[in-house]
């Protein structure tokens, strides 16, 4: 009987990722899930407050150039109270940046998840360049202190058709490493969310893997480049319909 | 006109009446973003002295928001109850927060104060009380509201269930609520966030919802809370919608981020009624606000963010919600930076909704960029359990898999009736003895799960 029990118990579990308890009168939560919980919410707090390995990310690009540049937020405390200096450019670092004209620039910015930059950034970057190889793309921009929106700027300093961001995203308990790519067209200071593609939940705990992400970005830029428009004029639909060879 | 006060030799001056709001406002974060922080500590103290001489009058003639441009501002000005307001006209702020400190001030007083003050003045007076005063007032209101059951009553204490899942796997979603009414929560609402807001998708959750509450027969409510136009085109289409939610905000411009307007939610409203599912009562819509909304819309006039969160309540009166609840620790760290913020905004918002008639609640949460805990959420949690907040928010083991934050767990809404001596609605009360699940329940004598389960749906 308990046996039976405890399989319906673990039979209902497999149908949420939630934290069901299926007791009735449970009383006070066992310290076992309390611990559990506890290390969770460490593990993102961890996330959001640890450095990015910047030297990793580079050294994952390979040959790749790279540019490290660092947003008005100097601080992380600055960071999370003041959304809109995340999404400008230090004014010193403008300079470092090349002239384009380029078709793509991509930029990878810390977030609100270091783990996830760390874990994934440098081998999506990697695997981008490789299906952008036709494409004139710019300098890799590794961006500290970034929100989504300081692409835009960098897009334009580059003088980028394109800009690609990723950025780390607001861990939760259970996943705390999971990048958000967002895809902005003609970009500038001051682009409204509307106009820009996301593709979301990248990461290795059951999120869009890294080739899986590629094929999905790599469709929405090919589409952007035909089409001319990023954000609700583009629909995502790369599980229907063929990439193309542009 | 402008505002000063001297104190320390140095005068303090305060352009406009929404400058003296935000300054005596207790420091928090967005309205640092905003630029509206008192620039001291000395100076936010200088404003609440000018705010406490204000007469209450000074809020019916300069308008923080104005009348031409905002029709919040047109809803409050233009249905003031003017009749009402006679016993207050000749209080200051001062005077009406000792009026609502003092023992012979009780809960039909209290009612009466409720249709003569305005959003902006009981934000004002929310400035000059500590947290134990907005604890003690809001006890002593009692705001019952009813479809398929009562809530609000002195002594009780409502929750809603939230199974919220990542993907809105119907058989998850089932499994989850199982879990919420084992542990006796779901009266306030069962309610879902849907990950998906397609009206097939927010239908489809409608209709389970529905044969699972009358395949039990539970004395409650079930809400998807999906865009007020998407509720209208569901009821339109015969879907079974008990209660339409929307978020709504402080400024006209705040609703229109939100895409909707004071005639959209008359249109719901009506839409709602129309139905006439409630079995005790026709509260049939249910509103989340929370401080911030403006701001993150461009949408704040200048004003801080705890007087256009109350001026949202307004919004809310005109409808007759059965439920209204902020979600105080959702917002985001940029407009309450940590735990201390967000338990004075969780009373603010609690103790005006209340003062202005409304059945508040609360969802006692966190995101983890926000500085807080489970023990600031333990904290909040007493803290509103003693103000007789009317509902919370409870998902299983604190954890939202959908929208990645931190809220009550189930075994929160028993801890808070044991330590408060609180119990659901009384019709849910004794639907959960009826099924063996009451607090006063035999342990030996539990229902089966295994029953439970294929009645739900989910085994063979």
């Amino acid at each position: 009987m308990t046996e039976m029990k405890s399989s319906l118990t673990s039979n209902l579990r497999h149908l949420t990722p939630a934290r069901l308890r299926l007791e009735a009168g449970g009383g006070a939560a066992k310290l076992s899930s309390v611990l559990d919980f506890q290390a969770c919410h460490a593990n993102a707090r961890d996330a959001i407050r640890t450095p990015v390995d910047w030297r990793g990310v580079t050294e994952a690009l390979g040959d790749a150039a790279a540019i490290q540049v660092h947003s008005r937020a100097e601080t992380r405390d600055i960071y999370i109270r003041r959304p809109d200096l995340g999404r400008r450019l230090r004014d010193e670092d403008a300079a470092l940046l090349p002239e384009g004209p380029f078709d793509i620039a991509i930029v990878v910015a810390d977030g609100l998840s270091a783990h996830a930059i760390n874990d994934t950034g440098g081998a999506l970057v990697a695997s981008l360049l490789q299906a952008f190889a036709d494409l004139s793309v710019a300098p890799v921009v590794l961006a500290e202190q970034g929100r989504v929106g300081l692409g835009d700027e960098i897009g334009a300093h580059l003088g980028a058709a394109l800009v690609l961001i990723l950025v780390g995203e607001r861990p939760g308990l259970s996943v705390t490493n999971s990048i958000g790519a967002y895809l902005t067209r003609n970009p500038r200071v001051g682009t409204p969310d509307s106009a820009r593609n996301c593709v979301s939940n990248i990461h290795g705990k059951g999120g869009l893997s890294i080739a899986d992400a590629t094929h999905k970005i790599n469709w929405l830029v090919r589409h952007a480049r035909k089409l001319g428009v990023t954000g609700v004029g583009l629909k995502d639909l790369s599980d229907t319909v063929p990439l193309l060879g542009d | 006109m402008t505002y000063s006060h001297i104190a320390g030799g140095e005068t303090h001056r305060f352009d406009t009446l929404a400058h003296v709001l935000a300054a005596a406002s207790p420091l928090r974060s967005g309205d640092e973003l905003a630029g509206l922080a008192a620039p001291s500590e000395a100076n936010r103290v200088a404003a609440r002295y000018v705010l406490a001489d204000l007469p209450l009058t000074t809020f019916l003639e300069d308008l923080v928001v104005p009348h031409e441009h905002d029709e919040i501002t047109r809803l409050i000005i233009d249905s003031h109850d003017a009749v009402a307001f006679a016993a207050f006209r000749s209080m200051t702020v001062g005077d009406l927060r000792d009026w609502l400190l003092a023992d012979t001030t009780d809960g039909p007083a209290l009612e009466r104060a409720s249709r003569a003050l305005t959003a902006e003045m009981v934000a004002a007076v929310s400035k000059l009380m500590r947290n134990q005063d907005l604890i003690a007032v809001a006890a002593r209101i009692e705001v019952v509201t009813k479809f398929r059951n009562t809530i609000g009553r002195k002594g009780h204490l409502s929750t809603r269930l939230q199974p919220n899942h990542p993907s809105d796997d119907p058989r998850g979603i089932a499994a989850t609520i199982l879990d919420g009414l084992l542990q006796g929560t779901g009266d306030a609402v069962i309610g879902i966030n849907p990950a998906s807001d397609s009206v097939k998708n927010c239908t489809d959750l409608l209709k389970a919802l529905d044969t699972f509450r009358q395949e039990f027969d539970i004395p409650t409510q079930s809400c998807v809370l999906t865009h007020v136009t998407n509720s209208i085109q569901i009821i339109e289409a015969g879907g079974p919608v008990d209660l339409v939610f929307q978020s709504i905000a402080g400024t006209e411009a705040a609703n229109n981020g939100f895409g909707v307007n004071l005639a959209v939610l008359k249109e719901a409203h009506e839409a709602a009624l129309s139905l006439n599912r409630g079995t005790l009562g026709n509260n049939v819509m249910y509103f989340e606000t929370g401080q911030g909304a403006p701001l993150s819309a461009g949408a704040h006039h200048g004003v801080d963010q705890q007087t256009l969160e109350v001026r949202a309540y307004a919004v809310a009166k005109a409808f007759d919600p059965l439920l209204l609840n902020t979600v105080v620790g959702f917002i985001g760290p940029e407009y309450l930076f940590n735990g201390k913020q967000v338990i004075r905004a969780g009373l603010e918002d609690h103790f005006c909704a209340k003062l202005m008639g409304l059945p508040m609640g609360c969802d006692i949460c966190y995101t983890n960029h926000v500085d807080a805990d489970q023990d600031d959420m333990d904290t909040l949690m007493c803290l509103l359990g003693a103000a007789g907040v009317n509902f919370v928010i409870c998902v299983p083991g604190s954890d939202d898999v959908m929208l990645s934050y931190q809220s009550l767990a189930f075994e929160d809404a028993r801890w808070m009736h044991g330590n408060f001596n609180t119990r659901p609605a009384p019709e849910f009360d004794a639907w959960l003895t009826r099924m063996g699940l009451g607090r006063d329940a035999d342990r030996r004598a539990l229902p089966d799960l295994g029953d439970f389960a294929k009645r739900a749906g989910l085994v063979a």
